[in-house]
């Protein structure tokens, strides 16, 4: 862990979760934003000028993270790349794990997705189960030219062959920690916090 | 833990919002290439329909297919219903088969929640109508196709027109749009009125007339001429004059409000065709809503390990 460390803090969990494990930042707001910036020129170089991409964000956070990236790129090329959302729900293997849940939003920005190079956009890159059920959804949707991946957090822990192109910080892990992106759409402020998990979840 | 979907009264406004916002989300598959969704791939939905039906079955029948699920249709006419089976031995049958849900309409009032409580099946049960009762998809889907054409059910005034007394979709809608926030008004001669409505989170009234300048949405309802075994009304003429929806009519109603049906139509009773055809009319768009509705409903109460909607079944939950 390089950047980020001068600002560790220690958050206190929620009073009324007093069960929950105290969680410390591993990236603050401007080390998120620095992340962030990378990604953005390392995708306007690798794609040379990323003319046909169009950014997929999988809600809620990873739809925060594309539009951001989208507004970056403009900052950066002038360029404004089509921006959605890609809710993969209905495609999730561990859909009958749970209770039902309530659907995310699908976004599929005007020009389609046909011929394009898309960047699926997520927060936390884990298993990689939920990029499966992105690849799955969007292959109902058209057939892009291809499909790269862009994450903000790589924690490991992979359970299929899936590997991103673009990682905003590699944090090794265990499994028995957990990682959350808070951001500022969201949760009021930009964080990457890492934990120990509840006794009992998942 | 099992559970249906057998009445609108057990919905808390929270869930009847989730179907509805997860309707609106599925409705966006429509306007894909692919209309079909994984999630209920390998399920078994039945379509037990003991009473006719075009539109609640084809709809059901969509929906459960644009999930994936496999689906069997079964009719009481041209099956062993005729030959004299009971509700029970059928629902043997179909236990089983190992139908996940089972998707029931029936003459006589109570029969999903029978269905449902008997202990004779264990899947999800749905109602698709029962007698005289409730026929919550419909008022969900009314209520989808309200909320997408107003904006929101708060506050908002709905009229619902005619036949009160032999309708199930006017039952659930009074339960569902009163959960939601909205203020319904029955109108009807006195011979449709059910006996015990001033008990109904609603008000009622014996005229038309004084009631549509008020309305944001009217609701015409059919006139069951098969529920009728009785004069309710002098002659069709007289009902369609002082029910039936007509252009002059129409033209009382404030300049935003929609008119709805939940079909089949007598056309020239309750409501007239220039009325029907109209662009006020929402009638052809709630039948495109209620295949969203109906695999909101599905996925809620199927794709999870447990529903996340419906009413808990107190004998199966053992």
């Amino acid at each position: 862990m390089t950047d980020g460390t001068e600002d560790l803090a220690v958050l206190s969990a929620a009073p009324e979760s007093a069960a929950e494990q105290a969680m410390r930042a591993v990236l603050d707001a401007s080390a998120v934003q620095r992340a962030l910036t990378r990604i953005a020129h390392e995708i306007l170089e690798r794609t040379q000028g990323a003319d046909d991409a169009v950014l997929l964000g999988i809600p809620t956070r990873g739809a925060h993270l594309a539009s951001r990236l989208g507004r970056q790129i403009a900052a950066v090329e002038g360029l404004e790349l089509p921006v959605g959302t890609l809710d993969v729900t209905m495609y999730r293997d561990d859909l009958r794990l749970k209770p039902a849940r309530a659907l995310g939003r699908t976004e599929i920005p005007g020009g389609g997705v046909d011929g394009k190079l898309v960047v699926l956009v997520d927060d936390v890159l884990f298993s990689g189960r939920t990029i499966r059920a992105a690849l799955d959804a969007l292959g109902d949707i058209g057939r892009p030219r291809a499909v790269q991946l862009a994450v903000l957090v790589d924690r490991g822990h992979r359970e299929l062959p899936i590997r991103a192109d673009y990682v905003g910080k590699n944090l090794p892990t265990a499994q028995r920690e957990t990682v959350q992106v808070r951001l500022a759409e969201t949760d009021g402020q930009d964080a990457v916090l890492l934990g120990v998990k509840k006794a009992g979840s998942r | 833990m099992k559970r249906h979907l057998l009445s609108t009264a057990d919905l808390s406004a929270d869930d009847a919002t989730l179907i509805l916002d997860t309707a609106a989300e599925l409705a966006r598959i429509a306007d894909r290439p692919i209309k079909k969704l994984p999630t209920l791939r390998g399920r078994t939905v039945v379509n037990l329909f003991f009473e006719d039906s075009t539109r609640t079955r084809i709809s059901f029948e969509t929906a459960a297919k644009r999930l994936s699920a496999d689906v069997i249709n079964f009719s009481a006419k041209g099956s062993s219903v005729s030959k004299g089976e009971s509700l029970k031995d059928t629902a043997l049958t179909l236990e089983a088969m190992g139908a996940d849900a089972v998707v029931v309409r029936h003459w006589a009032s109570g029969g999903a929640y029978r269905l449902a409580h008997a202990g004779w099946i264990r899947s999800a049960v749905v109602n698709a109508g029962d007698g005289t009762h409730e026929h919550p998809t419909q008022a969900l889907l009314d209520a989808y196709t309200l909320r997408s054409r107003l904006g929101s059910l708060e506050g908002r005034r709905v009229g619902i027109v005619g036949d009160v007394l032999h309708s199930r979709v006017a039952r659930s809608n009074v339960h569902l749009l009163a959960t939601l926030g909205a203020e319904v008004t029955l109108v009807a001669p006195p011979t449709l009125m059910p006996f015990a409505v001033d008990t109904w989170p609603c008000s009622y009234s014996y005229e038309l007339d004084p009631v549509l300048p008020k309305l944001d949405a009217v609701m015409m309802l059919r006139v069951q001429r098969e529920r009728m075994d009785q004069a309710f009304f002098p002659t069709e003429r007289e009902y369609s004059r002082r029910y039936g929806l007509h252009a002059k009519r129409m033209a009382a109603l404030p300049e935003h409000a929609v008119v709805m049906h939940p079909g089949p139509m007598n056309r020239g009773l309750e409501i007239s065709a220039e009325v029907a055809d109209s662009t006020r009319s929402t009638i052809t768009e709630q039948v495109t809503n209620g295949v969203s509705v109906r695999m909101a409903v599905l996925y809620l109460l199927l794709g999870g390990s447990e529903p996340a909607i419906g009413t808990e079944n107190e004998e199966g939950a053992k």
